[in-house]
C-alpha cells in the first residue's frame, strides 16, 4: 500500500490504516511529507509503516502493535501515548517524544528536544543523540536510554523509570539520583541497546532513578504547604 | 497560538524571489494564526542621509501625495511615495525625529508603522492569504523578511495589536506566546517614556526592547536581558537592518525550527512552513535551544 501526501490527505491515510483487517501485516509506504501533523496516529494493526520525509506533530501517536519508521525528523509528541509496537525516527525529534506512553519501543537516531518521555508510563525510549531539559519528568515506569548527553533537570519528580545516560547530565531534577548499576540493569540495558541497534557498551552508562522522597505526603513536610 | 516565519537570504541572486519564497511560508502558518498577519521586509535601502517611513491609514484612497507635498515644503527636499493598498512608503532626506514630528503634525490620523533605511512593515487584520494578496507580498524583493500570523489570546484583534511591532530604526519584533508580567512592565516602561497603543502583551515586549536599545544595548544584549525580565512563554524573532535574531524562553514552551542551506536561513514555528523552500530536503534542520540568542545576517 502506498500513499502520496501531495495527492492524498492525512485523514485518508489514517482512515486506510484504521481500516486494515485485524492482524494485518501490510507494508505501507507514505511519501511526500511536508511536515503534516498526525501522520499514522491511532494504529491498531501489526503493520509495517515507512514514512519518507519530515513529519509534524504527534506522528505515530497512540500506536498499538504497528512498526513505524520515519525517514526524517518529527515534530512534537512523536509516539505520544503509544501502547505497544515500535516507532523508529531516523532523524531528530522535537519535544515531548514518547509523552505519557504506556508501552512499546521508541528509537530516535538523532537528538530529542525537551521533555522527552514526560510522564512516561511503561514505554522504553532509546535516544542515540542527546535529550533536552526536563526529560522523563514525572516518569512512572519504563526505561529512558540516552547515548549522548541529557539537559537540565533530568528525571524531575521521578517515580519508577530507569534512566541510563552515557554522556553528561547537565543537572538532575528534584528527587532524581545516581544509582548503582547492578547485573539486572546491565541485562535490561543490553537488551534495549540491542533492540535499538546500538553498539554502545552498557558498562559505559550511568543509571539514574528516583530517591523516592517525593512519593507521598510526609507529615514532616507539613509546614511547607 | 501564533505563527512566526523568517527568511534571510545568503545568496543575493535570490533577492528578487524573496516575496515569492516567503508567501507560502506565511500562508502555511494560517492554522496557527488566522485573525491577523503582517511582515517586515528589508530591502531597497536608502542612503545614510535619507529616511524611509512605512505609513498606514484606514482609507485606501488616502491622499499620500498631499502629505508628501507638505513634507517636501517642510524639509525642502523631494519626497518619493510608493502607494501600496492602504499603506505608503515615503522616502526623503531628513532626521528621523524631525520627520516623525512633521508626519504627526500634518497627518495625525496616519499610523507610522516603521522607520529606517531598509525596513517596511505591513500588517492588517484578516487571513494571511488576504493580507499577502492585498500588499502583493509575492512580488516583493529584498534581503530578508520576518512575518507573523496571529491568534489573539491576551488582547483584542486589531491592526495595532498585530505583528510585527516596530522597536526602533530598522528594528522590529514578532512574538509567539504570552507574557504574564506585561501589566507591571508596561507601567514601568511608560515611566521611562515608552508609548503604548494597546493592552497587548507583545507590544510590551517590543516596548521593552525599544527601551533597552535606546539605552545603548545591542540587539543581543537586549534579548539576553529580555530572557531575565520577561516572565512567560515566548519565541521572539527580531528583524534588524542586517538580518534576524531568534530567542526562545528557557522552558521552550513555544516551538521553533531552523533550516539552513548555502542560499538561506529560514525559521518557522513549524516545519511545514519551511517545506516549500528550494533545497529544504537537504537543508540542515534543527531546533534553536531554549534561552539562547541566535543571530543570522551580514557582518
Amino acid at each position: 500500500m502506498e500513499f502520496d501526501l501531495k495527492k492524498q490527505t492525512v485523514r485518508e491515510l489514517n482512515q486506510a490504516l484504521h481500516d486494515l483487517p485485524e492482524n494485518s501485516q501490510e507494508t505501507v509506504v507514505v511519501n511526500n511529507l511536508s511536515g503534516e501533523h498526525n501522520v499514522a496516529v491511532g494504529m491498531d494493526r501489526p503493520a509495517q509503516v515507512t514514512i519518507n520525509g519530515h513529519a509534524g506533530y504527534f506522528c505515530a501517536g497512540m500506536n498499538q502493535k504497528a512498526d513505524i519508521t520515519i525517514n526524517g525528523n518529527v515534530g512534537q509528541g512523536v509516539a505520544e501515548n503509544m501502547m505497544s509496537g515500535r516507532v523508529h525516527v531516523k532523524g531528530n525529534a522535537s519535544q515531548s517524544a514518547g509523552a505519557t506512553a504506556h508501552g512499546g519501543l521508541l528509537v530516535i537516531d538523532g537528538d530529542a528536544a525537551a521533555r522527552c518521555g514526560i510522564s512516561m508510563k511503561g514505554i522504553d525510549i532509546v535516544v542515540k543523540g542527546n535529550v533536552g531539559h526536563m526529560s522523563s519528568f514525572m516518569g512512572q515506569s519504563g526505561c529512558l536510554v540516552v547515548c549522548g548527553d541529557a539537559g537540565e533537570a533530568l528525571g524531575d519528580s521521578l517515580y519508577e523509570v530507569h534512566i541510563y545516560v552515557k554522556g553528561e547530565v547537565a543537572s538532575l531534577g528534584a528527587d532524581c539520583i545516581k544509582k548503582e548499576m547492578r547485573p539486572e540493569h546491565i541485562e535490561e540495558l543490553s537488551g534495549l541497546l540491542e533492540a535499538a541497534g546500538c553498539e554502545d557498551k552498557p558498562e559505559d552508562f550511568t543509571r539514574y532513578g528516583s530517591a523516592r522522597q517525593l512519593y507521598t505526603f510526609k507529615v514532616d513536610n507539613a509546614s511547607a504547604y | 497560538m501564533c505563527g512566526i516565519v523568517g527568511l534571510y537570504l545568503k545568496n543575493p541572486d535570490m533577492e528578487s524571489q524573496l516575496g515569492e519564497m516567503f508567501e507560502p511560508m506565511l500562508l502555511a502558518m494560517t492554522d496557527r494564526g488566522p485573525d491577523s498577519a503582517g511582515f517586515a521586509i528589508y530591502g531597497d535601502e536608502v542612503s545614510t542621509d535619507m529616511i524611509k517611513f512605512t505609513l498606514q491609514h484606514a482609507d485606501e484612497h488616502y491622499p499620500w501625495h498631499d502629505l508628501a507635498g507638505k513634507l517636501e515644503e517642510e524639509f525642502d527636499t523631494p519626497v518619493s511615495v510608493l502607494h501600496n493598498a492602504n499603506a505608503a512608503v515615503l522616502k526623503f532626506e531628513a532626521e528621523e525625529m524631525a520627520a516623525r514630528e512633521a508626519i504627526e503634525k500634518f497627518a495625525p490620523d496616519v499610523k507610522i508603522m516603521s522607520a529606517g533605511r531598509s525596513i517596511e512593515i505591513l500588517k492588517e487584520v484578516g487571513l494571511p492569504e488576504v493580507i499577502a494578496k492585498k500588499f502583493n507580498l509575492k512580488g516583493m524583493k529584498g534581503s530578508h523578511i520576518i512575518g507573523h500570523t496571529r491568534m489573539a489570546t491576551e488582547s483584542g484583534v486589531s491592526m495595532e495589536g498585530s505583528h510585527p511591532f516596530s522597536t526602533g530604526k530598522d528594528l522590529c519584533l514578532v512574538h509567539n506566546g504570552s507574557l504574564s508580567n506585561h501589566n507591571r512592565l508596561r507601567e514601568e516602561l511608560k515611566k521611562k517614556g515608552i508609548h503604548f497603543e494597546t493592552e497587548n502583551d507583545s507590544e510590551v515586549a517590543a516596548g521593552y526592547l525599544t527601551w533597552r536599545l535606546r539605552e545603548g544595548a545591542s540587539v543581543e544584549e537586549a534579548l539576553e536581558s529580555a530572557i531575565e525580565d520577561l516572565d512567560g512563554f515566548f519565541t521572539f524573532t527580531v528583524g534588524t537592518q542586517n538580518g534576524f535574531a531568534v530567542v526562545r524562553d528557557p522552558i521552550a514552551c513555544k516551538p521553533a525550527v531552523i533550516a539552513e542551506t548555502d542560499d538561506y536561513v529560514a525559521m518557522a514555528s513549524e516545519y511545514n512552513a519551511l517545506s516549500t523552500l528550494p533545497g529544504v530536503e537537504s537543508a540542515k534542520l534543527w531546533e534553536p535551544e531554549p534561552g539562547k540568542v541566535y543571530f543570522w545576517g551580514k557582518g
